[in-house]
């Protein structure tokens, strides 16, 4: 035993020793940081990876709906949290375009996702913030917006105006 | 007896924690006597994080960040709460110092070429902390969670979403989602509250270490330019020489600027109270009319003039290249001449940064490329009559929103040319085209407009800019 302790102190002994102790110091140190930092990261990004379903969501009764110019509806967005209260609400242009056909459009304008005003005696959607415009078919008028303006989809359930939610639209870079 | 037992009590404590042995020679350590009213900025800068650091908890005590109960709880503090007000005004006009504050610090640095050797990771870790600092602005304006929060934060996606192919990964990890909603300020608040400050702490303990090692920098000399070979011996002979300990010498200007600003933050508090609330944070309302905060007005600005095929590459551009140019500058120039009359570009790049600043944030206040709501229909004072075909083709103008972009005599947006002189500038021919089908950046009326409220609209037009006695369309209705 005594022949044993002698052996590792001397020096030829003790390097080899140092670089074992060192390796494995960091090595658990990196177990320890790696056990601790997946479950929260899992956590963070969660949300990126989780894609809610689409649903329907009623915006109305269908008698309520004139066929005339846009109207501005709210409705729940597909998966609210239970303390979100009012910030899980979203918002769309709907317009019932004859008696049995609407249109509606996302209430973000596609240059930065502020929201667009319906301006009636023109028929344009104007955004606030850095002066997009839009046709009433959603189509870009003027202003920055690269793309129209997103459209959703719309039914009829049971004498109810549905639409049905989308993600936040975002304008996409291509590298083409 | 009293005065024995604290000294010995005190005498224990040094002891043990080493006050003397480690604080004291940093507190005394030499500085250049000549830096005198230039070197204020950064302690004052630290002041201003100190305050943010006070309030912020106070805040925090009160703060719900979650959904609706965000808005309730500023509406709490903000209204009800003893002080609330006061502390969240101290929060907010805190929060514009230390941006201020860092950025006059860092044009400071810069003009004196302070980031040269040995100093450049003094400078690199100011620029993250900078970067951090800005972050910290923005993240707490979001907090602020009413109307302009919710938007501003979508506006913040939507340009993280403009990222090539993780641009959605990255707007979804903002939202906290797809949308807007109950998970998104819970992630601002626990990035503003825990990891920014985290990050602030960690830059400030290495900022000063930095500062500690190096020393503090000379004024700039013509005659000494820094040659990293001698630098640093000739530095520690200088200040042994003709330095002077930092406690009290050179501090006291620390601390009578440092309490100059705690007194304006006081000052703007009491008299200017916090920001205004907006409406609740609801993503469906479209009665919002975002804008950010002063410091990034610039930013803003800047994104409603750029002609869209160079605007994603701005938006992501101007941010990541002004981190690296910014980050590795020491790397580029670390020799040579500090003094400002040696080095005309600092100067002249200062100079053309803040004014671009000026006049973007001036721009972005007004932003006239946004039409214009609530325009007031013309009175008759500027048609020239109250009724008539004039008169109707003026209020034309009002209800389909040609005053929205268009100002007549003091009336209307700016969005598109002034129409005040229209009338001589314009034959009807020309003016029926452009209503018709747009153009420059106009829509096209034509499928929103009778021929008859054209008409009306045009004759109008025609007589803006000319005289009474030459009032006659060149070319009328027939």
């Amino acid at each position: 035993m005594n022949n044993q302790n002698d052996q590792s102190e001397k020096p030829c002994c003790q390097q080899p020793r140092r670089t074992f102790l060192t390796r494995l110091s960091i090595g658990l140190s990196a177990v320890i940081g790696f056990v601790i930092t997946l479950p929260a990261i899992g956590f963070v990004l969660a949300p990126v990876f989780k894609k809610p379903k689409a649903k329907w969501r009623s915006v109305g009764k269908l008698e309520d709906f004139k066929v005339d110019g846009f109207v501005l509806v709210q409705y729940e967005d597909p998966s609210p949290v239970a303390w979100a209260g009012v910030t899980a609400k979203a918002g769309a242009w709907i317009r019932r375009a004859s008696e049995t056909e609407f249109i509606a459009f996302s209430i973000n304008c596609r240059h930065l996702g502020c929201p667009v005003r319906w301006v009636d005696d023109p028929k344009l959607f104007m955004c606030p913030c850095h002066g997009g415009v839009y046709y009433e078919d959603g189509t870009v008028a003027a202003g920055p917006p690269p793309e129209p303006l997103e459209r959703l989809s719309v039914r009829i359930n049971k004498g109810m105006v549905e639409i049905q939610t989308i993600p936040t639209p975002l304008t996409l870079t291509t590298l083409t | 007896m009293s005065n024995n037992f604290i000294t010995r009590t005190w005498n224990w404590i040094d002891n043990r924690i080493g006050f003397t042995d480690y604080i004291v020679p940093l507190m005394v350590h030499l500085v250049p006597s000549n830096a005198r009213w230039w070197y204020i900025f950064g302690s004052a800068t630290l002041c201003a994080f100190i305050v943010q650091v006070v309030t912020g908890i106070s805040l925090a005590m009160s703060y719900v960040p979650g959904g609706e109960d965000t808005y309730q709880s500023l509406k709490y503090i903000t209204d009800i709460a003893p002080l609330g007000s006061l502390v969240r005004g101290m929060h907010y006009y805190g929060a514009s110092a230390m941006v201020m504050l860092a950025v006059i610090h860092m044009v400071q640095v810069f003009m004196h070429a302070t980031y040269k050797y040995p100093r450049e990771m003094n400078w690199m870790s100011g620029v993250v902390l900078l970067f951090v600092v800005l972050g910290m602005a923005f993240t707490g304006q979001l907090l602020r969670w009413d109307a302009n929060g919710v938007w501003s934060v979508t506006v913040a996606a939507e340009m993280a979403g403009r990222t090539p192919i993780i641009g959605p990964t990255l707007a979804h990890f903002i939202l906290g989602g797809e949308t807007v909603g109950g998970s998104t300020i819970t992630r601002f608040f626990a990035m503003h509250v825990f990891i920014m400050p985290a990050l602030i702490f960690a830059g400030i303990g290495l900022h000063m270490l930095l500062i500690f090692r190096h020393g503090i920098s000379e004024m700039p000399d013509v005659k000494e330019p820094v040659d990293p070979d001698t630098y640093k011996e000739a530095y520690e002979k200088r200040i042994k020489k003709t330095g002077v300990p930092f406690w009290p010498v050179a501090m006291w200007r620390d601390v009578l600027f440092s309490t100059l600003i705690v007194g304006v933050i006081m000052a703007c508090s009491i008299f200017l109270g916090p920001p205004a609330l907006d409406p609740p944070p609801n993503p469906s309302s479209i009665n919002a009319n975002p804008l950010p905060d002063w410091y990034f007005l610039w930013y803003f600005a800047v994104l409603s003039m750029l002609p869209p095929q160079l605007e994603t590459w701005v938006i992501l551009g101007v941010p990541t290249i002004g981190f690296i140019v910014l980050f590795f500058l020491p790397l580029i120039s670390n020799k040579g001449h500090r003094a400002p009359s040696k080095r005309p570009w600092a100067g002249g790049t200062v100079i053309f940064v803040s004014m671009a600043f000026i006049v973007l944030t001036i721009y972005g206040y007004k932003k006239p490329w946004s039409p214009d709501f609530g325009v007031k229909q013309l009175p008759a004072s500027i048609v020239g009559t109250d009724h008539g075909p004039l008169a109707e083709g003026a209020k034309l103008m009002h209800i389909k929103g040609c005053l929205y972009c268009h100002d007549i005599g003091g009336y209307g947006g700016h969005r598109g040319p002034e129409l005040t002189e229209i009338g001589k500038l314009l034959t009807r021919d020309d003016i029926i085209i452009r209503i018709n089908n747009g153009g420059h950046n106009m829509p096209a009326f034509a499928s929103s407009m009778s021929s008859v409220e054209l008409n009306l609209i045009v004759d109008f037009l025609l007589t803006r800019g000319v005289t009474p006695d030459e009032d006659v369309p060149k070319n009328p209705t027939q």
